[in-house]
């Protein structure tokens, strides 16, 4: 067996993997947070707090009601979801016309609320959640359990048909527009007040999804939410959130290289993201794959 | 002019014989937190920069003055200096860093880099990880005023407290102040007028983090303890509350918001989780409802009595933080 650096491949492709997983995660939410800024023009703080009601609905399921991981990843994003619907019907829609910080609080303000519901609900050490899909195969260099590779491959093909939806179908050319001149959008007869609603009610699916497929992995606990959002904020800002693939690509690159400071430097895989963000700012203030806005 | 002097004084007595009717530790909690509040509403409500971060200028002074005081034996005065000076260079840092991106991005900004600071502080050996720094001395400050005592201590804070509010106050009635408050309404117009808008708002950013950083000191010092809760977001997500519910860009709106969260802290303190659910409804609802916050609703009432004319729809917060100041 070789050695990189001092580093057994062993360790250095678990952590790489661990990376990959991680900015699947970070792929997925910061998707959902820009495709909601995009329509909305309201940064959705509680896209944490969505993606762990995602994780525990995913065990609410399992607990109560037996039912299986695979339908949960169906049943609860539509959930979640439609509350989605519901808080942007309520609450948001009555905020379009004010500074985009009203937005923000607001959706702050229904973070701290479902995390403490959770918190009440759950308890603050959490749950855990069975593997669906336990075992793994041996790589020669690395051992890959089958459920993290699933998560990496699914996500992946979550993120690009997101892409696609938006980039390349006729639905994804009246939401660009819509981002354009929703004015005009809506004097050609399109609904757009519904769009932003299915916008949101999607942005919230997807954060619900990326919570289902973290069950498994993390524990799942009142807090995962809070602790995962601010580091997506920052790949946010890294990316620029004018780019559906930048967002992507942003989040995978980030997780890697956050695997890879664990592997190196531990001390500082915690901060690395944040660091880089810095760094970005610095240099390229838009955000790598923005536009000054 | 002079309806303001005299609710000035009257508030000013009523801080002076508080402490015969109120427990004086509760009081003085409110002061620490009425400046931090403060000082935060000198970036949102008077610049239009929503820091999402606060916490690490509280927090990383409390640290300082915490580990100044305690482990090197410093007097207090000079360890609540060395906080506030701390947090005024970590501003520096941060501001000139957040102040490239404007609005939403700001906030998110200056969030992470908080984020970063909390794990820095989880990690450093001198913050005592989960503990924090225990049992801080309350030294004399300046050498003979004795502050083991509640009672003398409140006066101390008072006094902390009340300078840290005229610099604010100053501040915002200056000329600075008003270059801040055009930038606010209208960045653009105010860069064509040959003002460095930049410059403007890394000054306030580093003013408003060195007097959060004070409140934070001064916390450290009054319940001889600084640890975790004073540099994690939620601590960040308070000050905001505060502000919010007192009143964006009021003079006084922020110290009556944290009068109010403090106290409502105080007497659900045995609903356990209910509190965090109950802080996200009040800010959900003043949001919804209340934007301008008890201390900006009152003066536009007070206005619409004054003058029937103006019904004051006009600065009913169509703009980030725009109730106009009120005093």
């Amino acid at each position: 067996m070789f050695e990189l650096l001092g580093i057994p491949p062993q360790a250095l492709f678990g952590q790489l993997l661990l990376g990959l997983i991680n900015g699947a995660f970070y792929a997925l939410l910061s998707l959902g947070l820009a495709v909601i800024f995009g329509m909305l023009n309201v940064i959705n703080f509680a896209h944490g707090a969505q993606y762990m009601m995602g994780a525990f609905g995913a065990w609410l399921l399992l607990k109560h009601f037996s039912v299986p991981y695979w339908a949960a990843l169906v049943l609860v994003p539509l959930v979640v979801g439609a509350l989605g619907v519901v808080i942007e019907r309520l609450l948001l829609s009555r905020l379009y016309h004010l500074d985009h910080l009203y937005g923000l609080l607001l959706t702050f303000g229904l973070a701290v609320i479902f995390e403490g519901l959770a918190r009440y609900i759950f308890g603050a050490s959490g749950v855990t959640y069975d593997n669906p899909i336990p075992g793994g195969t041996n790589l020669g260099f690395m051992f890959l359990p089958w459920y993290r590779a699933w998560v990496v491959v699914f996500s992946l093909f979550v993120c690009l048909t997101t892409w696609f939806v938006i980039e390349r179908t006729k639905l994804g050319s009246y939401l660009r527009a819509a981002v354009e001149r929703p004015d005009l959008v809506q004097a050609m007869g399109i609904n757009v007040p519904l769009m932003l609603t299915l916008t949101y009610g999607a942005g919230v699916a997807l954060a619900a999804l990326a919570g289902v497929l973290a069950a498994p992995i993390y524990s799942v606990t009142p807090k995962i939410g809070s602790e995962i959002i601010i580091v997506v904020f920052a790949v946010v800002v890294i990316g620029g959130m004018g780019s559906i693939m930048g967002s992507i690509v942003t989040g995978f690159g980030l997780g890697m290289i956050e695997g890879l400071t664990k592997v190196f430097y531990p001390q500082a895989s915690n901060i690395v993201i944040f660091i880089v963000m810095a760094i970005v700012l610095i240099l390229r203030p838009a955000g790598l794959f923005g536009t000054a806005k | 002019m002079k309806s303001e002097t005299i609710i000035g004084l009257v508030l000013l007595a009523l801080l002076l014989v508080a402490p015969a009717m109120i427990y004086p530790v509760f009081l003085m909690k409110v002061l620490c937190f009425a400046l931090f509040a403060s000082a935060f509403n000198l970036l949102i409500g008077y610049a239009g920069l929503l820091s999402f971060g606060h916490a690490m200028f509280f927090g990383s002074a409390a640290y300082i003055a915490g580990h100044t005081i305690k482990v090197w034996g410093w007097p207090t005065e000079i360890g609540l200096l060395a906080g506030m000076a701390v947090a005024a260079v970590l501003g520096l840092v941060v501001g000139l860093i957040a102040i490239r991106r404007q609005g939403i991005y700001f906030a998110m900004v200056t969030l992470a880099l908080a984020q970063m600071v909390f794990f820095y502080a989880v990690q450093a050996p001198f913050t005592g990880g989960e503990d924090g720094i225990q049992a801080i001395p309350r030294r004399p400050v300046l050498g003979f005023i004795d502050i083991t005592n509640d009672l003398t201590l409140y006066y101390v804070v008072l006094a902390i407290f009340l300078a840290g509010f005229l610099v604010i106050h100053r501040t915002i009635h200056s000329p600075f102040g008003q270059v801040l408050k055009a930038i606010r309404e209208n960045e653009p117009r105010a860069i064509s007028l040959g003002y460095r808008t930049d410059q403007y708002k890394l000054v306030a950013f580093v003013l408003s983090a060195a007097l959060a950083g004070l409140a934070g000191a001064t916390k450290a010092v009054v319940f001889t303890l600084a640890s975790l809760t004073d540099i994690q977001w939620h601590m960040s997500g308070e000050v905001v509350l505060m502000t919010l519910v007192g009143g964006m860009g009021t003079v006084l709106g922020p110290s009556v918001g944290a009068a109010i969260i403090i106290a409502m802290q105080n007497y659900l303190k045995g609903l356990g989780e209910w509190v965090l659910v109950i802080q996200g409804l009040i800010f959900v609802l003043t949001v919804l409802v209340f934007r301008r916050g008890v201390v900006g609703e009152l003066a536009a009432l007070l206005a619409r009595v004054r003058k029937p004319d103006d019904d004051g729809t006009k600065d009913a917060g169509t703009t980030a933080a725009s109730p106009t100041p009120h005093h």
